[in-house]
């Protein structure tokens, strides 16, 4: 009804209510719980019975007069909703970009793709979005993004799971209780007020650290409103000592890039930059992955590693050198002595060989030679990095040194101690938490919880009502990044635009829309938000920009540039380190749970670690050396003691971890994460204090043994080198591994087939299958694979499978179709580690469809071993068949039916088994189905990479390498037909489709002993 | 004048020298019948036997209960896992499947063989087949992950177009487990039908008489019926004593045509069918022990047949164990990784101690059956063949459990555990079995009536 006729009834009979009127009444409350208390207040008034009996004869004549409120409600709600008298106001227009990799036009059925970045920490991971029908149901790498190169980690292929997560908070609460976002809306007004007498003296904001410009042009807007107030940043996982180190340095905050593609030799001190996390790690696995192809000959990059706890980086280098934590330092001065670095020192005798032919290699290379330290070592590392990158004339070349990405860097410990401080004397009015959980991970000496407390006001912005829930005022659920508008920057600098895929699932507000709710209207909607700013950034035609933002992924040009500084050397400090007949414990974030926010996201949960393999757990890592001499074996736990805190955790004996020292991984023990993550594991944080937060002093002694961790691989500690040099097989080796170095790869490039029995193609009882059209195949490089598990996560994510939980792990039924196994060589204390990929090996003589009694494994024309989940009935004897074990069974009904959000979140394209059924990797057959289809309508062949399957797309080192054998061009043929490619289990006939290509490693010749020929 | 197969009278039976006789001098018609009918007519049900069938019939409830269980949650509640994707369902399934050979062994090919002392022991022993491959027969429907869709292992037009995968031994033994099941069933069952009629005649009461009149289907024992089912009897015979051989070399086929080192192996079907007659006699000498005791029958199942049984169970444990002797020696000389890996994996592995126990009780514990002494003490005889049913069990376990647990890639290894689930299925099949044991006894003559009396020298057959 127009406004005119409104005027004109009210006018002819006043009093009387109207239908619109009731609309617009409903329509100005916006939430949830406003909208019930309108509807209440307008079932009260007299006008509105009038109304009903005139707009809805109907329903109105069987309304008894005797009959209350709630029946009323009961009655008429869905009535009215249908009728259009809801509070659904028309949503604005916020139109999102797909990234055009599909047709323009939405069909039923094919999904769209489009563009944005997850913010892990400060730095921006970027993704390809898949969505289903408008459900976000896949993350993938985004191929053209400057510092993704296509790849995906572990934390961005979880994300999913993450959004769809039943436990996150969905409602705003107050003390406990339901309440609207106006109602926060008016109690912070309320508090604003009070502190804009003070010039904001009162107000803090505690938030995980960001990169994002929009963010950071709000915090300012905030300083600008509130000049006394601060903006505290805290992530428990943090690079306080990244920073400090190029504070010494250089006298600033710095950002540090390396240019791995240029380097020839690279030193890491405990640098882990091959795995998931670290900023820029799917930028560095390619670059890595690409100079160590042995194809390159002398340039063949090599790496050397001095590390504390085995991680995927030490993994894959040539040389490795197993020191306590708190000793990388003293190794790290006697190499910068070595190059003339001021403030160097001496290593300790058993070191000075590997230091000396470390150093003479660096400075053969000089120019094309880079340090890279770790982000848990102490400052002094890092200038001492500095310095000898410097000294390497590494600046410019394969180290770049540009502007902070994160906005606002500073020391976060320092600056938490204060916030804790000013909170204690009651200095804080106002705090505001986003995007942090401080009660849980804050250092354990702050007592963070018990000054916090004494805020009068506290307001918490979260995705779940995690451990700081329980001690803040309000809480304001937030949106996923999946669900938001925002922005943020890569490790190098390039911007994104983050977009969501769906609406927010439960109306959460983002953190951009919280911390505007301080200097402007809490209505305004992220989009503007984001928008807004941009549209001041970016000159010439806004829009069209704006939509090539979104539709790349990134915006252009916006790399950060390089800055031409140097490092000052000078005499460093050294750092107190634990005394050498001391224990030391060391902190490290878990590779899959992150700091502990990852806790509930089962996916990761499930996911054997890298290179320990085993799930569900926090072990405490010690070499089996040192469990031997302190009297300890597999499953014993015991109790660690720093500074009279203590804390219980089982041991895990890990291979390559240096002696008398042990690691702890954080992100456990949580009291509040979920129906997943809550009271899995121990809590390392509450041993963490703000004076050692990498590695400290401790004592442990045993208190209880018989745990039992969840450890899919078999046989933990394979080691193929345990029979003399000279047998050319090993009761365990079973040629499975396959390596050499890079001096044998040159004299005999056809190692990888030497001493194997490989049966000739025409010794088979059935005529071979002749593939006239399409012929899959697949290989995986065991030279690039870094063993960072996302492979696994992408499969779980892509084919909706189950998961199973730690006591059925135990009992060997995790159904991963992929496993990422773990071979050593060369004893316990410091062995070489491989990784090998093993997924269905697509055999073309396969022995699992021999065998299966009802036909539900068969052979498909173009090569696959199909699994037909509906003809199972489940003998598994083609599991029992398989000489790989890649088959997986549902022994119960693992799949969840009835969470909604599950129902969303799970592929379209993939049937979601039940129970009794086997199950196995399909070469991602819907994929390949789909490409297939869109290849015949546009009457076409299918072109190399148009199908790539989830794991090759995920991999960030681009190891898996899928595609048709019967294109002589395409790049698995070629990859196939180098020497380095063998097959599996070889002898046995098998022939599967799917290869591995053997390793070469590229050892200096002066640190190895000579090999026998 | 009809010239039938010699039937060895005792007036034939030449005993050796300290050999115990067929039968108990003394005995005639009217003796035997009275002996074997009056265990099922005039005897009142005893203490023992009650008390022996409830206790069978406990376990019959847990076996209900279990399976239930299992039909609701899924094959998970078993210890199965990958790569021991089968536990003790099969080992359960062969060794009920092998224990049922005996029994056939002794109805069809000792009667070819005219080995005319077995007549008193083939009625129980080929009840003891039927009743084990009923047992057997559960499992491979229990340990399906979707049982309700077994039949699709079945040849049948399908509407979905769909046969079963004839290449797999599993599909073979749906064949030969039910070729088995219905070829022991209709030899026991026409084997039954003359005494059936004895019943029918020497019954009191009129609703046994009725019922046994019912099953005797009208038998009365003129010549032409005579010469009919001897004709028919040997029929049956022919076409049973194949499958001693055949059944369960094909279930041998569930293992030899994989590729498991450890099952891979050809000497599977002629070990595995020697396991089998020697598990199965062991079972014959358990069931024959307490009923000739307890129903007094030791004039017609006399020291004869328990010495013979336990020389046959000598004979093929020395099989078996030639045959556990070459699976090692050339798995050692064969020189591949894997079958040495897969030895080695036995005698030191997780489950050696399985192993060695096997060992023990299948090899070196049995040869004391070279002593006449203890061939002749029914005590003995009892335990030993106790020993040689566990013993022949922990073959099958060590069979499947220890190939399946470590084979080709290490990384790939697992344990498996039995749950309480898995025993109590186990245990619920055997009180199963007692339990149709104990009815059997009950109510059908537990040795053959007419056979025996053809034993008897009057029953010569005089020349004119």
């Amino acid at each position: 009804m127009d406004k005119e006729s409104l005027v004109r009834i009210e006018s002819v009979c006043p009093g009387k209510m109207e239908l619109a009127e009731v609309r617009e009444k409903l329509s100005r409350a916006k939430s949830g719980p406003q909208y019930w208390r309108s509807l209440e207040e307008l079932a009260q008034s007299d006008g509105f019975f009038e109304m009903l009996h005139r707009e809805f004869p109907r329903q109105a004549s069987v309304w008894p007069e005797s009959a209350s409120r709630r029946d009323f409600l009961k009655l008429m709600s869905a009535s009215m909703a249908l009728a259009g008298l809801s509070a659904c106001v028309k949503m604005p227009l916020e139109p999102i970009v797909p990234y055009v990799r599909q047709p323009n036009e939405v069909v039923l059925g094919n999904p769209l793709f489009f563009a944005s970045a997850m913010p892990f920490g400060a730095y921006a991971t970027p993704v390809l979005v898949e969505s289903h029908e408008g459900r976000p149901t896949k993350i993938e790498g985004n191929p053209e993004h400057p510092a993704g190169l296509g790849g995906s980690d572990v934390f961005a292929q979880a994300s999913i799971l993450d959004m769809y997560d039943p436990d996150r908070s969905q409602i705003i609460t107050y003390l406990g209780e339901m309440r609207a976002w106006s109602d926060y809306g008016v109690a912070l007004k309320g508090a604003l007020n009070s502190q804009n007498a003070v010039q904001g003296a009162g107000l803090r904001i505690l938030s995980g650290p960001t990169s994002s410009p929009t963010m950071a042009s709000l915090m300012d807007q905030v300083q600008a409103a509130f000049p006394q107030s601060k903006w505290v940043q805290w992530e428990p996982v943090n690079r306080d000592s990244v920073r400090a180190g190029s504070q010494m340095a250089f006298g600033q905050y710095v950002e540090t890039r390396y240019n791995l593609e240029k380097a020839d030799i690279i030193l890491s001190l405990d640098g882990d930059f091959l795995s998931s996390g670290y900023p820029g790690f799917l930028y560095y696995a390619r670059q890595f992955a690409a100079r160590r192809n042995p194809d390159l000959k002398q340039k063949m990059a090599r790496l050397y590693s001095v590390q504390s706890t085995p991680t995927n980086t030490s993994g894959k280098a040539d040389h490795r050198l197993p020191v306590r934590a708190s000793e990388v330092e003293q190794v790290a001065r006697a190499i910068a002595a070595g190059l003339g670095v001021a403030g160097g020192g001496n290593a300790k005798p058993e070191h000075q060989r590997f230091v000396a032919a470390v150093v003479k290699d660096l400075q053969a290379h000089k120019g094309a030679a880079v340090v890279i330290p770790g982000d848990n070592q102490s400052p002094a590392v890092h200038a001492l990095a500095h310095a000898m990158n410097a000294a390497l004339g590494a600046n410019g070349n394969t180290v770049v040194y540009t502007e902070s990405v994160q906005v606002k860097p500073q020391d976060q410990t320092a600056a938490l101690k204060e916030l804790v401080g000013e909170m204690s004397a009651g200095k804080v009015d106002l705090l505001l938490i986003m995007g942090t959980n401080p009660v849980y991970d804050a250092p354990v000496d702050f007592g963070f919880a018990d000054a916090m407390d004494k805020v009068p006001l506290r307001v918490q912005h979260g995705l779940y009502q995690d451990e700081t829930y329980d001690h803040v005022h309000w809480h304001i659920n937030g949106t996923h990044y999946l669900e938001q508008w925002g922005d943020t920057r890569a490790f190098d600098g390039t911007a994104s635009i983050v977009q969501p895929l769906i609406a927010p699932l439960y109306d959460g507000k983002s953190e951009y829309e919280f911390i505007f709710a301080l200097v402007g209207s809490s209505e305004t909607a992220g989009y503007d938000i984001v928008r807004k700013y941009w549209q001041d950034q970016i000159k010439g035609d806004f829009d069209t920009a704006w939509r090539k933002a979104l539709n790349d992924g990134y915006i252009a040009d916006t790399a950060f540039p390089a800055k031409n500084i140097s490092a000052k050397g000078g005499n460093l400090p050294a750092t107190n380190s634990v005394g050498p007949e001391e224990m030391e414990v060391i902190f490290r974030r878990d590779p899959l749970i992150y700091d502990g926010s990852r806790a509930n996201n089962s996916w990761l949960q499930e996911t054997p670690k890298p290179i320990m393999n085993f799930c569900w757990d926090n072990g405490v890592l010690i070499s089996p050396n040192q469990a031997t001499k302190s009297g300890l074996k597999t499953g014993d736990i015991i109790e660690i003691d720093v500074n009279g805190r203590k804390v219980k955790g089982p041991i895990w004996p890990q291979p390559g971890h240096p002696d008398n020292s042990v690691t702890v991984f954080l992100g456990y023990g949580r009291t509040k994460a979920g129906r997943v993550g809550t009271d899995v594991g121990f809590s390392g944080y509450k041993l963490r204090s703000s004076d050692a937060p990498w590695y400290a002093e401790t004592r442990i002694t045993k208190v209880g043994e018989g745990f039992h961790f969840a450890h899919p691989q078999g046989f933990q500690y394979i080691d193929f080198s345990d029979l003399p040099r000279g047998e050319s097989d090993s009761l365990y080796a079973r040629h499975v591994i396959r390596k050499a170095t890079l001096q044998d790869f040159i004299k005999n490039p056809d190692f990888a087939h030497e001493g194997v029995e490989s049966p000739p193609p025409e010794m088979t009882l059935y005529p071979n299958y002749q593939y006239t059209e399409l012929k899959w195949g697949m290989t995986i490089d065991m030279n690039s694979c870094v063993g960072c598990k996302t492979c696994i996560v992408a499969c779980q994510a892509e084919n909706n499978i189950p998961v199973v939980g730690k006591e059925q792990t135990e009992r060997g039924r995790q159904m991963q179709w992929l496993r990422v196994d773990v071979y050593y060589e060369g004893g316990t204390e410091n062995p070489g580690m491989y990784y090998q990929p093993v997924p269905c090996q697509q055999c073309e003589n396969a022995p699992c469809e021999v065998v299966c009694p009802v036909g539900a494994t068969v052979h498909s024309t173009e090569g696959l071993n199909d699994m037909v989940y509906n003809r199972c009935v489940g003998t598994r004897y083609c599991s029992n068949n398989c000489p790989y074990k890649v088959r997986r069974f549902n022994f119960l009904l693992w799949q969840d039916w009835t969470t909604p959000q599950y129902k969303m979140m799970r592929n379209p394209e993939v049937s979601v088994r039940s129970r009794g059924v086997m199950e196995k990797c399909t070469y991602c057959i819907q994929r390949i189905a789909h490409g297939r289809i869109t290849a015949e309508k546009e009457n076409r062949k299918l072109r190399d990479g148009e199908v790539i399957t989830a794991c090759q797309q995920a991999c960030p080192a681009g190891a898996i390498v899928f595609g048709d054998l019967n294109d002589p061009n395409s790049r698995v043929s070629k990859i196939k037909a180098q020497q380095r490619n063998y097959n599996l289990l070889e002898d046995l006939n098998t022939r599967p489709r799917t290869s591995y290509m053997a390793i070469v490693q590229n050892p200096n010749p002066e640190l190895e002993p000579p090999e026998p020929s | 004048m009809r010239e039938g197969p010699e039937e060895k009278t005792l007036l034939q039976d030449v005993p050796w020298p300290d050999e115990p006789p067929v039968m108990l001098p003394g005995e005639t018609y009217g003796t035997v019948t009275d002996t074997i009918a009056d265990a099922v007519l005039k005897r009142p049900i005893g203490l023992g036997w009650l008390s022996g069938f409830l206790i069978a019939g406990f376990f019959v409830m847990v076996l209900l209960v279990a399976v239930t269980y299992l039909f609701i949650r899924g094959v998970g509640i078993w210890g199965i896992e990958i790569p021991v994707a089968w536990g003790f369902a099969i080992i359960n399934f062969v060794w009920w499947i092998g224990i049922g050979h005996a029994g056939t062994l002794i109805s069809a090919i000792l009667l070819l063989l005219k080995q005319t002392w077995r007549n008193s022991i083939n009625r129980f022993a080929e009840a003891m087949t039927l009743f084990a491959v009923a047992c057997a027969g559960m499992f491979p429907i229990l340990h399906l992950g979707r049982p309700w869709l077994a039949y699709w292992l079945f040849p049948y037009p399908s509407s979905m177009g769909v046969w079963p995968q004839f290449r797999s031994p599993l599909v073979w033994d749906v064949f030969a487990v039910s070729t088995y099941a219905t070829i022991s069933a209709v030899f026991w069952y026409v084997g039954l039908v003359p005494d059936f009629a004895t019943m029918r005649e020497k019954a009191q009461h009129p609703i046994t008489k009725k019922l046994y009149g019912i099953f005797a289907m009208g038998w009365r024992g003129s010549a032409r019926h005579w010469k009919r089912y001897e004709s028919l009897y040997l029929l049956l015979a022919g076409l049973a004593t194949p499958l001693v051989l055949s059944v369960h070399t094909v279930v041998s086929f569930d293992f030899a045509v994989a590729i498991v080192p450890g099952w891979h192996t050809t000497i599977f079907p002629p070990y595995f069918v020697a396991g089998a007659i020697y598990s199965g006699f062991a079972m014959v000498l358990v069931l024959a022990i307490p009923i000739r005791k307890f129903y007094h029958l030791e004039s017609l199942i006399t020291m004869r047949h328990l010495q013979n049984s336990a020389k046959i169970m000598l004979a093929t444990g020395l099989i078996v164990a030639y045959g556990y002797f070459f699976e090692t020696f050339i798995g050692m000389y064969s020189g591949s990784t894997y079958e040495r890996a897969m030895l080695q994996n036995r005698w030191f592995g997780p489950y050696a101690v399985m192993y060695w126990s096997l060992i023990l009780c299948n090899i070196l514990l049995p040869q004391l059956l070279w002593i006449p002494k203890l061939r002749s003490n029914t005590v003995f005889l009892f335990l030993i063949s106790l020993d040689i049913l566990i013993g022949m069990w922990l073959e099958r376990f060590v069979i499947v459990i220890t190939s399946l647990a470590r084979d080709f890639l290490p990384s790939a290894w697992g344990h498996y555990t039995p749950t309480r689930w898995d025993w109590a299925i186990f245990l619920g099949t055997l009180g199963f079995f007692s339990a149709c044991m104990f009815l059997f006894i009950r109510i059908m003559p537990a040795i053959s009536i007419f056979e025996m009396r053809q034993l008897l020298p009057e029953s010569e057959v005089k020349a004119e």
